[in-house]
């Protein structure tokens, strides 16, 4: 297939134009904003609805509204506009709407910085908004696995009725890498959603709704929320392993800092180390049967998380290493991308 | 001569009970919106509604067509969703003075601005009802609310806010009016204006909003007719009557 | 001849009816309880209606309907 040279946001623009997507809602903000900017001018022309809104909170609804009307819809933000769209990704999960989200994570708390940060991972994993619900998250740690996942997204969150999150970050979002782009789909030939808000003719009346007064009712809502996502980590989970045969030191990371942490292998292994790298691809569900698996192999030594964060993604590590070997850590943060030189120092323990 | 029924629930609510407290009068513009898109022909297959958070929470109920709840101020940007998707349907929200005017001010405007193609029904009771009784934005001054106990003081609470007068002043909006449902002349009012609120949705003209003031007797603390009266005396006077846009 | 019917154990007996009714046969029928605890409106001299249906117009309810 041939290969063009894209921006990553305009790569994942352009794979959700393929993929189905005919509404987008947006609201400015670095590092994403070549995603609205692209789709403005991509959208009109298949068809599509573009809206700059006037803030996140509204474009969240917005997708909730499009979504409920039966359209593949997307928005996208970086970190602080993520906050404010939690109470509207709260009620498009319990409302089963399928939707996609894209956060180019930036360096947080607060207004932080415009370039990377992993620091939204929690946010993302445990559900982010308020309630019990869990989302699909995907962390896609090239410009070509972006596109190819947020092409799958919209297939994903029609299936699965759940709203899924691609946890890029700036440099994903920024960086230019040729990619090979998938073909494109006719959405007339997507599986009818007999759910949707498409004018009540021939059938009972839809709603679609987030509100129950009745504790059995609202309690059988948030069973099947569980019963989808348990269906997902049985059917869905994805990583990847690199040099993970006779590793002793497993790195684990995700999304940018992988692509640091393959080279830190790479360089290690040159020198004889026997070093792995762990990817999880999706890290809700988290790949912790995988993680467990490693952790029982008499070879490995030890695990080593590296995040731009202060130590999100540890946790779950821990968790699916659950004791059986030690567990380190070393982050950066404030928009640092930790590079090789220093990755190899922390394994080898000149920094922690 | 045959006998005629010449006034009967129609057909776009569902035969079931409103939950609104005795003498609210929700329940009359919920009526006034079926009423009037079945005069314009419009059957359940093409109508969408929105439902706010607030006493009509339950909106999706009471009316035959599909529906959406939307979150607390959302439903302009709900709409917009649902009508951009489907804009062969006619699509209406029904919110609060909380709902609207507050929480979700910036969602009303913009739609507004935008000149989305739906139709706003626009309840102001000047109080926060499903919730108890609280001060609105559109608390009149001096007015009892549990969280203005001593009657609203501008001082402490400022000044309530006029949304329709406000809108006006958009380029967006094609026709904006305020109406009451205080009596039955002003309820056949409410009616025309609300049937023409649709009416420019079906010929694609864009935004248009119905102010309509309700009674709250209950977060009022007045009888049914001592709230009727209350908007005739009182609630009137802060919020005039009439049309404010009409782009025609 | 017009008459209004009214589905009474729906009333809420909020009496919006009992002002609008320009011949004043309406009223609420202190006597009565209906299903859900309400004292219902009722007409008191049907032979007096003249079927303007303001009594339904008012109605929050939808109790009443109208023929003639």
């Amino acid at each position: 297939m041939e290969k063009v040279l894209m921006k990553g946001n305009e790569a994942i623009a352009e794979a959700a134009v393929r993929g189905g997507c005919r509404f987008f809602a947006g609201y400015p903000i670095t590092p994403q904003n070549e995603i609205p900017e692209y789709l403005s001018a991509r959208l009109p022309e298949v068809g599509g609805t573009f809206i700059q809104s006037e803030s996140e909170v509204s474009a969240i609804n917005m997708i909730y509204g499009a979504s409920a009307a039966g359209c593949r819809a997307m928005t996208s933000s970086s970190s602080p506009g993520i906050s404010l769209k939690q109470e509207g990704i709260s009620y498009i999960a319990c409302g089963q709407l399928p939707c996609v989200i894209i956060n180019m994570v930036r360096g947080g708390p607060g207004l932080g910085t415009i370039y990377p940060g992993q620091a939204d991972y929690f946010q993302a994993v445990k559900g982010g908004g308020h309630g019990d619900y869990k989302l699909l998250v995907y962390t896609p740690a090239t410009v070509q696995e972006a596109v190819d996942i947020t092409y799958k997204a919209f297939d994903m969150a029609d299936k699965y009725r759940i709203p899924v999150l691609i946890l890029g970050d700036g440099t994903i979002g920024q960086m230019m890498e040729p990619v090979a782009l998938p073909e494109m789909k006719d959405p007339s030939t997507f599986p009818k959603k007999d759910w949707a808000l498409t004018g009540r003719k021939d059938r009972p009346k839809n709603i679609v709704n987030t509100l129950d007064m009745n504790p059995d009712k609202l309690e059988a809502i948030t069973d099947r929320l569980f019963d989808v996502y348990e269906q997902i980590r049985q059917n869905d989970v994805e990583y990847e392993e690199y040099m993970c045969d006779d590793a002793e030191t497993v790195i684990v990371a995700y999304g940018i800092v992988s692509r640091v942490a393959k080279s830190a292998v790479n360089e290690m292994r040159a020198r004889g180390e026997k070093v792995g790298l762990f990817r999880p691809i999706t890290v809700s569900p988290y790949p912790d049967k995988a993680i467990a698996a490693l952790a029982e192999k008499p070879c490995v030594k030890r695990f080593f998380v590296s995040e731009l964060s202060k130590g999100q993604m540890v946790e779950d590590v821990r968790l699916a290493v659950n004791g059986r070997k030690p567990v380190e850590f070393y982050g950066r943060t404030g928009g640092h991308v930790i590079n090789t030189e220093e990755l190899i120092e922390a394994i080898e323990g000149g920094k922690r | 001569m045959e006998e005629k029924v010449v006034f009967k629930r129609p057909a776009l609510l569902e035969n079931v009970p409103l939950h609104y407290c005795p003498g609210c009068t929700h329940g009359i513009v919920h009526r006034l919106i079926a009423e009037t898109l079945e005069e314009l022909g419009v059957t359940q297959e093409n109508v969408i509604g929105v439902a706010p958070v607030g006493c009509a929470v339950f909106a999706y109920d009471y009316f035959t067509c599909d529906m959406a709840e939307a979150a607390h101020g959302r439903a302009p940007s709900v709409a917009t969703g649902i009508k951009r998707v489907h804009p062969d349907k006619v699509v209406f929200s029904y919110q609060g003075d909380g709902d609207l005017a507050s929480i979700g001010m910036a969602e009303t405007v913009h739609a507004a601005a935008r000149n989305e193609n739906f139709t706003v029904i626009f309840i102001n009771n000047s109080i926060y009802g499903m919730t108890g009784g609280q001060m609105a934005p559109t608390t009149l001054l001096g007015q009892y609310s549990t969280t203005s106990q001593h009657g609203r003081d501008p001082k402490l609470n400022g000044y309530p806010i006029h949304v329709s007068e406000m809108l006006s002043q958009l380029v967006g909006p094609q026709y904006i009016e305020r109406v009451s449902t205080h009596d039955a002349a002003h309820v056949l009012q409410a009616k025309k204006a609300i049937k023409k609120a649709f009416q420019y949705q079906l010929e694609g003209k864009g935004f248009s909003m119905v102010e309509v003031l309700v009674a709250c007797p209950t977060n009022w603390k007045m009888t049914p007719d001592k709230a009727v009266q209350y908007i005739k005396d009182e609630v009137m006077k802060f919020y005039p009557l009439g049309v404010y846009k009409d782009r025609g | 001849m017009a008459r209004v019917i009214f589905e009474t154990d729906r009333c809420k007996g909020c009496g919006l009816c009992v002002m609008a009714c320009p011949k004043k046969i309406v009223h609420i029928n202190g006597d009565v309880v209906n299903a859900i605890g309400y004292n219902p409106a009722e007409v008191t001299d049907m032979s007096q209606c003249i079927g303007c249906a303001m009594c339904a117009t008012m109605c929050p309810d939808c109790v009443i309907e109208v023929r003639r």
